[in-house]
């Protein structure tokens, strides 16, 4: 079973789903079938997470057979020190979503479950696969259930924000399926991403790779200015729906820039750092600016994703940049995992408001400490957390890449740092707006404290937020061997 | 001279059995007409096994002095074509019950069609083939114009039969032309005199091949020799549809094998230069117009445009890969189209027909299976995996690649997300908007439900598992 650990994590919850997907009928039994198979995923993650050797440099867990051998396509699953935090993250998330639509989803509850234990699996096997296409299936695969999600469960302009997401992510892959099957044909027939680590490129070719790579992972991080899917997706979809997206599918794209871009196009990125550093600064002024006045909250916290994004772009393509810094690279990387437990929590927690107001209106709110002081009490955390309080995760990375910033260029570091103030200020005015205050309208005044399910949820994000932010060794110490392997790639010209 | 007539003895007993089913029509009272269902359906299922009898593996038979060949390429289409012939008399039978077409006629004139598919897969002279077609195309004409109280039909049936006619006559013109070059009608002797002595009636032969290719694509409805697609598809009862919109691609793609490939592929920079324009036109009206339908079985028409451009994206590569490549997507696209026929048809009752987008509305409340099938169908269509409409346009973008085709890659992938806008529209109706009343699904029986379910989970498990399928594709081109 060991050697079979990632299958597991990959196929317990796909299996979970389509059984919760035919035996669902049952409304109860369909939650508690799906928290179970999301329980047992989040086991075998959590087993990879402690079984991983911190000091072994390559791959774990490998598993590799012929999958569609006319073509090369193998069934090659195995972490390294970069993803194998991912897995972990994603399948805690899960169990949460679970959790979290319990007493809230009482609509089409079955195929609610089923497709976000689909989703859960197949985004274990994007951050898993080792071969380009199991990567691309499953990376297209995700686009699914997530359009059902939006388009069945979102609000009033849910239509809209499915085809929105779909077709921009579904763009962005297709170019990057044909650079796929180009470097299949230059690197002798081979679809493993490390084998596309060691094929020469030259200039040209590694720029369009690049350009196809980037309409891919762009989108999905999201980037300025191919971002404008996100605000839209997010308000409109459920509460589960925002966590998943923001917590982890927002990952995917930054996984992919180390997982694909650097290494096999090391080149054209050190070229093309300047351009993706400044996108990445714009992100993160300019959307920072932009959340400050949205009336909406979870286009607010739409806004600060991007944003609080915009570092982890900034990280990865400042460690190519004219001074190679390590500090980026793992900047980025741990804002990933910490944005998504901050992401998550600041999500549910508009849900938990939304379900007792059904308003996302920040106008509509106020006083609302007086009413949920537990609430207040996580709200205020991860308000915090939200916008860089040391002490908190969300201090960790963004320090992290804010050093880089400095090491590099002092004006990037000035224009990055200045987000610490605007997070503060889109996210403690937001709270300041809706907790404090006089109770201003009998919704509010009708508002009752977090229930058992909420609680749980709430507490296990905060356990999270401040595990990562006062103790982030744990997670930094797994991934140091793998960012030093994708150091010594990415030195390497491949012209 | 070879007069064996083995190889081609699955063809005379269909041929023999339509005549009993004609005959059977007029002596079967009213009330026992499912009698000529199941004839019909031992037709398609002896044939079938008689057709595994005949061949023998790893030998090209012929038969009427070389003008049929049954090799593996031919094998393994007919018996595709077998199944998915069985398949949709499976699916259409409650449907041609409630439209009082269940007589002998339709089912001897389906299986007159099929007879003319299966023609057209074993020929090997090029007068074969235009009889193949013209049985084909003259069964089909039939179906069409069968609801003859439809002004809509009539219309369909008329447009199709003048252009079908035209395009014969293209074809046949051009036929000529290469007799006239060559001195021969057999494919394999045609290809050997353009290979030795090609270039002293150059001029002659491409003359004719423009004519030969036009034929072709209007076959599979490449643009500007489509707009019968559309018109044709919209005009038919849905199991008329059913039959040109799934099964038939098989034959028509062997055919254009045959004839391109098989015969005139020393020709292949004169005709992938015109098959490549006309997949680019065909890719950009086919997922463009597409957009802008409201009739569902106008816009499968508008779709199968966008993807025949696909085929001869993969004709063009000329390679072994590209041409597995086609006979996957092929096959792909008929099993698919099949599954999507085969819902609407299911929905269609009493006298009801299943055709505009906002018929299939809510439909995942009250029939989730059904709009599950529709919802594997339509991704598999844009190519989404893990289902396997994704490996038939990764294989085909593959081969492209491999020659060195990466401008038309990117084209085929910009288009045909374009295409995906139209299919999440449907998702959408099904999945996302509500209706009051909910759907009425025709109480069609235990059987065709299975069929459809396994036919469903199909796409599903090509789209996991597609290495088999391929193994059997590439066998076929090989041999």
């Amino acid at each position: 079973m060991m050697h079979n650990l990632i299958s597991l994590t990959v196929w317990t919850p796909i299996v979970a789903g389509i059984i919760v997907l035919f035996f669902g009928k049952n409304e109860c039994l369909a939650r508690y079938l799906a928290l179970l198979g999301a329980i047992i995923g989040f086991i075998f993650s959590a087993i990879i997470f402690f079984k991983f050797d911190s000091n072994f440099s390559g791959i774990q867990f490998e598993e590799n057979i012929p999958w569609i051998s006319q073509l090369h396509i193998n069934y090659h699953f195995g972490v390294d020190g970069i993803s194998m935090p991912f897995l972990l993250l994603n399948n805690f998330i899960t169990v949460l979503v679970i959790l979290a639509g319990w007493r809230v989803i009482k609509h089409k509850v079955a195929l609610y479950n089923s497709m976000f234990l689909l989703m859960t699996g197949f985004m274990s096997a994007v951050f898993g696969a080792l071969d380009a296409i199991l990567f691309y299936v499953f990376f297209e695969a995700m686009l699914i259930p997530m359009y059902l999600i939006i388009g069945v469960w979102g609000s009033s302009n849910r239509v809209y924000a499915a085809f929105k997401f779909f077709l921009y992510t579904l763009m962005g892959s297709l170019l990057m399926l044909v650079a796929l099957i180009y470097l299949y044909n230059v690197s002798g027939n081979s679809f493993d991403i490390f084998t596309y680590y060691r094929t020469p490129l030259t200039m040209v070719a590694q720029i369009l790779i690049f350009v196809a790579f980037f309409f891919s992972f762009a989108v999905k991080v999201p980037m300025w200015p191919v971002h404008t899917w996100l605000p839209d997706a997010h308000p409109e979809a459920p509460t589960g729906g925002s966590i998943v997206l923001a917590a982890i599918t927002l990952k995917i794209g930054g996984y992919g820039f180390l997982r694909f871009v650097l290494p096999i196009v090391p080149d054209a990125s050190r070229f093309l750092a300047p351009l993706m550093i400044t996108l990445s600064l714009i992100a993160i002024v300019y959307i920072g600016l932009v959340a400050i006045v949205q009336k909406d909250m979870k286009k607010l916290v739409a806004y600060s994703s991007i944003s609080h994004m915009g570092f982890v772009t900034l990280g990865t393509f400042l460690f190519v940049g004219p001074i190679a810094s390590v500090w980026g690279l793992q900047g980025a990387i741990t804002q990933m995992i910490s944005h998504g437990f901050i992401a998550a929590a600041m999500f549910m927690c508009i849900g938990v408001m939304y379900d007792r107001v059904h308003s996302r209106n920040i106008a509509d709110y106020g006083g609302v400490a007086t009413k949920m002081p537990i609430f207040a009490t996580f709200f205020m955390l991860f308000s915090m957390a939200n916008s860089g309080l040391p002490g908190t995760s969300g201090f960790v990375g963004e320090f992290m890449v804010i050093m880089a910033s400095v090491q590099n260029n002092f004006i990037y570091g000035l224009i990055a740092a200045i987000s610490l103030i605007l997070g503060a200020a889109f996210t403690l005015w937001m709270y300041k707006r809706v907790m404090f205050g006089e109770v201003n309208n009998h919704h509010v005044e009708e508002m009752k404290d977090v229930n058992g399910f909420e609680f749980v949820v709430l507490a296990l994000l905060a356990v999270g937020v401040l595990w990562m932010g006062l103790y982030p060794e744990i997670f930094v110490s797994k991934m140091q061997v793998g960012v030093h392997d994708l150091v010594v790639q990415v030195a390497n010209s491949k012209i | 001279m070879n007069i064996s007539l083995f190889a081609a003895i699955p063809e005379i007993f269909m041929a023999a059995m339509i005549v009993v089913i004609l005959l059977l029509d007029a002596f079967v009272a009213d009330n026992k007409k499912h009698l000529n269902t199941i004839f019909t359906l031992a037709a398609l299922i002896g044939g079938y096994i008689l057709q595994v009898y005949v061949f023998i593996p790893g030998q090209i038979q012929l038969a009427f002095g070389n003008m049929f060949i049954l090799d593996s390429l031919a094998q393994g289409m007919k018996l595709f074509t077998y199944i998915l012939a069985i398949v949709t008399v499976i699916y259409i039978k409650h449907y041609i019950n409630d439209k009082k077409i269940m007589k002998g006629e339709f089912y001897a004139i389906f299986l007159f069609s099929i007879l003319g598919m299966l023609v057209m897969i074993s020929a090997n002279n090029l007068l074969i083939l235009y009889v193949g077609l013209e049985l084909l195309s003259l069964a089909l004409y039939g179906l069409v114009a069968l609801n003859r109280d439809s002004t809509k039909s009539t219309e369909a049936a008329m447009k199709f039969f003048i252009l079908g006619a035209l395009a014969s006559g293209l074809l046949l013109y051009g036929i000529s032309f290469v007799f006239g070059a060559t001195g021969e009608l057999q494919l394999d002797k045609v290809f050997q005199a353009i290979s030795t002595n090609g270039s002293q009636n150059a001029g002659l032969l491409v003359f004719g091949l423009v004519f030969i290719v036009a034929g072709l694509v209007f076959k599979l409805g490449l643009v500007p020799f489509h707009m019968w697609v559309p018109d044709v598809y919209e005009g038919s009862q849905l199991a008329a549809t059913t039959v040109i919109g799934s099964v038939t691609k098989l034959a028509s793609v062997v055919f254009i094998i045959r004839f391109l490939i098989g015969g005139l592929v020393m020709l292949s920079h004169d005709w992938s230069l015109m098959l490549s324009m006309l997949a680019f036109l065909s890719l950009f009206i086919g997922n463009i117009v597409a957009i802008a339908q409201t009739n569902i079985k106008r816009l499968l028409g508008y779709s199968t445009v966008a993807h025949m451009a696909f085929i001869a994206f993969g004709l063009m590569t000329v390679s072994v890969n590209g041409i597995s490549a086609v006979v996957f997507y092929t096959i792909v696209y008929a099993i698919t189209a099949l599954a999507g026929f085969g819902v609407l048809l299911f929905l269609s009752k009493d006298g009801f027909e299943c055709e505009q987008i906002d018929d299939l509305r809510g439909l995942n409340k009250s029939h989730p299976v059904y709009a599950g099938i529709m919802l594997l169908v339509m991704f598999s269509l844009a190519g989404i995996p893990p289902l396997a409409g994704f490996y038939a346009k990764f294989t085909i973008l593959q081969a492209l690649v491999e020659l060195g085709y990466i401008k038309s890659a990117v084209f085929a992938v910009v288009l045909s997300l374009i295409g995906a806008f139209y299919y999440l529209r449907i998702v959408k109706v099904m999945y996302f908007d509500e209706k009051d009343v909910g759907l009425q699904v025709a109480n069609v029986g235990l059987l065709p439900r299975v069929a459809l379910f396994i036919n469903g989970g199909l796409l599903l498990l090509i789209g996991i598992l597609p290495s088999g399928l391929m193994n059997i594709c590439t066998q076929m081109i090989t041999s």
